[in-house]
């Protein structure tokens, strides 16, 4: 059978072209996430700065997100917190995927003994549940910013690790690599060879796909009141806050920042799942 | 024959039991370890807010009672032979055993993750059914988008949300706890339980809901291109036919297998959601534990957690093995005769 | 009057490859056979050919991506792909190549009474157990499942839910492979009588000299399209009485005509 660039009118093919509106999606997603970072660093002193006569007010053209109790805005609050969940995402999943590349190829290159070890750690690290888990480690790094980024990004590498693992596998028991190790490359040498290129894809977009996790646990922890320093803004603590006051009909410190991080880490969700297409394209066959 | 399915069956088990053990060794080594190097001041934590009125004399008492100041070693190790004879330590939080606390705390998280469990699998299943036999048209995108939504929204503000509408603002529903303020534990009717226990629950099977919906529409999807759906096809099954009689039985294996695998979330979700509604149970005490820096709890809760999800991954094992017969009855030393002619079949 | 007609069927795919760039795979490129009452037509190509996809466009079967034209005649009726799925199981039937054609989770009797049921039978769980006797297999077999089956009582299950009711015309799709010559013979035996009996049948095969004793005509295709019909007494010697090129070049294939590959430029 040949396969042949033909364009054929007909009721199947007026889709529009995946790849291009793909390519839109992650394109014009960085962008939104890209201003939220910049608008986030701008806001950061408005976040913070009280104002006794403008309390509880509801969303109005001067502020758009509303004020809280002491008179901040909610919207200068909630960006600055975005920023603050992004930095910690960013982290947290650029350190997990390190964590599990390593992992996955140590597994995969050395196998037997490494291999057991490697997966009894992801068992391991999934046998609590991972907010408990969360919990634990925040609570012995004594609790405020620099716990929680570390608990969220020392907790995110099994999934993937799983996930690597079984591709860097297929690679090393391919069957070009048993011919290079034929020819005297070594074990490391094979894992930076083949490895890499293979893999690249795969953690490019796990990597992507961590970010979302990263962030809701994040949000999660501050909210409990196990993360963030209370002082900082961040989405956690702007939710938490907004509890006391909601009873008093207070709905916009909880609706407005709440659904802003659902859209940003909806956005990067995209971004991941729009390059996992462009990876693996079998995922999304109609 | 009865004997070697037998005997292969308690090896099974015991294998299984062995893997608990392990894990919970490492679970609770790990756990200690964290406890123990945590810069929290365990005598201002015992003593609360009386520090400033202590000092160095009875600090050390107080360090002697406890076994503050031993070798880290030497604590596990009590810590350990307490835990082997069921002695899990005292809460300072609740002044209760900690065995006690988990017992009741759980029980009453029990009716909240049970409800909220059947809830997000029942309408995860049949959505995920949906969207994957109507793959590809306006159903499958909505349904598709919805669940994607969900999965990127935080647990606690969905609960925040549905709080404010009704609580607040409808006055359905009431606005905190597990039972109505005020009113001895034996005057409270089952009504009212339910009550208190439906906003919480909707929260946690809102948020739970997503995996299944996107895990049963990869199997039906699957299902649906296999070839014995095209063979059911052939003979003239229709639409709902196939669903009934093929893709249904094909998609439930899979799906209570992540269902079952899912209780580590479930107890996740939970903790934010009776964090929001003030719900007195496990997840909730998750929290105060750790914000009270209660060391025993904390490790309990930990201990307890592990046994909690392995549990549930041993029953998904089962449920799986049930539903699915290429795992219940694999092809033992009678099948290998059957699939040696079946090779030697295919060879001539 | 032909019991299945089809004229230039071509059918085409569309698929996103890596970088989700979209293609068009030609599946068929113009398929033309037809199947007279009492007639075995055997539809010979390597695989890859089209031969399966051609099973599948007459029954209705194609997914949502695939792209149709031509035409397809039952009965002197023509029928559009909503037509075919309605005659799928009573009038058109299909007796499928592999045991990846049974639900690997439901009991094989299940199965075949739902066969049964669907092929319009007044009792379906007597009709599948006779099914099942008939084939030689025993009643224990109903309570098995498919990944308890060896590969020839798998096969045997499959013929018997195919040809439960009274079809009008049989697809068969490679029904002989890897079976034994014995069963292999019963199966085509069974084919022939239910053509006898005025059905018309469709045997897909790559096997050549299986089909000759069967077959009352032999269609050739390649590469998704029909290119040659031949009479089975002509596939002797050298096969001089052939005029296909490519015909002649599949026969002189076989092991037995000597193996002979065909040079260069002999295939058009």
């Amino acid at each position: 059978m040949t396969t042949a660039e033909t364009v054929v009118s007909g009721a199947a093919l007026r889709l529009p072209d995946r790849r291009r509106r793909t390519l839109w999606w992650i394109a014009s997603a960085l962008v939104v996430v890209a201003a939220v970072v910049v608008a986030g660093t701008a806001a950061v002193d408005t976040a913070q700065a009280t104002s006794l006569t403008e309390r509880n007010l509801a969303p109005s053209w001067g502020h758009p997100f509303g004020t809280d109790r002491l008179g901040r805005d909610v919207l200068a609050r909630t960006l600055a917190g975005l920023r603050l969940s992004l930095v910690v995402g960013t982290l947290a999943a650029l350190v997990s995927a390190a964590i599990a590349v390593v992992l996955a190829c140590a597994a995969a290159v050395f196998g037997g003994i490494v291999d057991r070890i490697v997966c009894w750690l992801v068992d391991a690290f999934l046998a609590l549940p991972h907010l408990v888990l969360l919990i634990l480690l925040a609570f012995a790094l004594g609790g405020g910013t620099h716990a929680v980024v570390v608990a969220v990004a020392l907790t995110h590498w099994p999934t993937l690790t799983r996930v690597l693992r079984g591709q860097a596998r297929q690679v090393v028991g391919s069957d070009y690599v048993a011919i290079a190790r034929g020819l005297g490359s070594s074990a490391p040498a094979i894992a930076a060879g083949h490895l890499a290129r293979h893999l690249l894809g795969h953690v490019v977009v796990g990597t992507v796909l961590l970010f979302p996790h990263a962030i809701l646990h994040e949000a999660a922890l501050s909210f409990l009141g196990l993360g963030v320093d209370p002082a900082e803004p961040s989405i956690g603590v702007l939710l938490a806050e907004s509890m006391r006051y909601l009873t008093a009909g207070a709905w916009w410190l909880a609706l407005l920042p709440g659904l802003c991080l659902l859209i940003v880490v909806k956005l990067v969700d995209t971004i991941g799942e729009n390059a996992r297409a462009l990876v693996d394209p079998r995922s999304v066959h109609l | 024959m009865l004997t070697t399915v037998l005997a292969s069956l308690l090896a099974e088990i015991a294998r299984r039991i062995l893997r608990l053990v392990l894990l919970l060794a490492a679970v609770a080594v790990a756990s200690f370890v964290l406890m123990v190097n945590s810069p929290v001041d365990p005598i201002s934590v015992y003593v609360g807010a009386d520090i400033a009125a202590i000092g160095p004399q009875q600090r050390a008492l107080i360090a002697e009672r406890w076994g503050f100041n031993d070798p880290p070693l030497e604590r596990f190790g009590a810590w350990l032979g307490n835990l082997l004879q069921g002695d899990l330590g005292y809460s300072l939080t609740f002044n209760q055993p900690v065995g006690e606390v988990i017992a009741q705390r759980f029980l009453t998280s029990l009716a909240l993750m049970a409800v909220a469990w059947l809830l997000s699998g029942v309408i995860g299943f049949g959505l995920g059914l949906l969207a994957g036999v109507h793959r590809g048209r306006t159903l499958d995108r909505v349904v598709t988008w919805w669940a994607y939504t969900l999965a990127s929204a935080p647990t606690f503000w969905v609960g925040l949300l549905l709080l404010y509408v009704f609580s607040v603002w409808l006055g359905w529903t009431p606005l905190c706890c597990a039972v109505p303020v005020g009113v001895v534990a034996d005057e409270v009717d089952l009504l009212d339980r339910i009550h208190h226990l439906l906003l919480p629950a909707v929260t946690l099977s809102i948020v739970g809901v997503a995996p299944v919906v996107l895990h049963t529409r990869q199997a039906v999807v699957e299902a649906m291109e296999s070839d014995f759906v095209a063979f059911a096809r052939a003979q003239g099954e229709s639409t709902s036919g196939l669903v009934l009689h093929r893709v249904l039985r094909n998609a439930a294996a899979p799906a209570l297998l992540l269902q079952f695998s899912s209780w580590g979330e479930l107890f996740g979700g939970s903790v934010l959601a009776e964090q929001v509604f003030s719900y007195p149970g496990l997840g909730a005490a998750t929290t105060q534990a750790a914000l009270a820096q209660d060391v025993p709890l904390l490790l309990g809760i930990a201990l307890f957690t592990t046994v909690f999800v392995f549990v549930g991954n041993q029953l998904g094992d089962l449920v799986h093995a049930w539903v699915d017969p290429r795992v219940r009855r694999p092809r033992l030393t009678a099948g290998r005769g059957v699939r040696a002619r079946a090779l030697a079949e295919e060879a001539a | 009057m032909t019991r299945l007609q089809i004229e230039d069927l071509t059918v085409s795919f569309v698929q996103y490859e890596r970088g989700l760039r979209r293609r068009v795979v030609p599946g068929l490129a113009g398929m033309d056979l037809d199947v007279a009452p009492g007639e075995v037509v055997a539809l010979v190509g390597a695989s890859g050919a089209g031969k399966s996809l051609l099973a599948h466009a007459v029954l209705g079967l194609l997914p949502p991506n695939a792209v149709e034209s031509g035409r397809v005649v039952v009965d002197g009726f023509e029928a559009a792909p909503a037509d075919r799925r309605r005659f799928a199981g009573r009038d058109v039937v299909l007796l499928p190549q592999s045991v990846t054609y049974l639900d690997p989770v439901a009991p094989v009797g299940r199965q075949i009474r739902r066969a049964a049921r669907l092929a319009g039978l007044a009792d379906p769980a007597a009709a599948a157990a006779s099914a099942l006797h008939r084939r030689g297999l025993g009643a224990e077999v109903l309570g098995r499942y498919p990944h308890e089956l060896s590969g020839g009582m798998a096969r045997r299950v499959l013929v018997a839910m195919a040809l439960l009711g009274r079809p009008r015309i049989i697809i068969a799709d490679e029904p002989t492979p890897g079976l034994q010559q014995e069963s292999a013979e019963a199966v085509l035996d069974e084919l022939r009588a239910r053509a006898d009996d005025g059905c018309g049948v469709v045997l897909i095969t790559h096997d050549l000299v299986a089909a000759l004793p069967v077959s009352d005509r032999i269609v050739i295709c390649e590469e998704g399209r029909t290119v040659d019909v031949a009479a089975p007494q002509d596939f002797t010697g050298d096969g001089e009485r052939l005029r296909h090129p490519y015909t002649r070049a599949l026969w002189r294939a076989l092991p037995a005509n000597g193996l002979r590959l065909p040079a260069v430029g002999e295939v058009a």
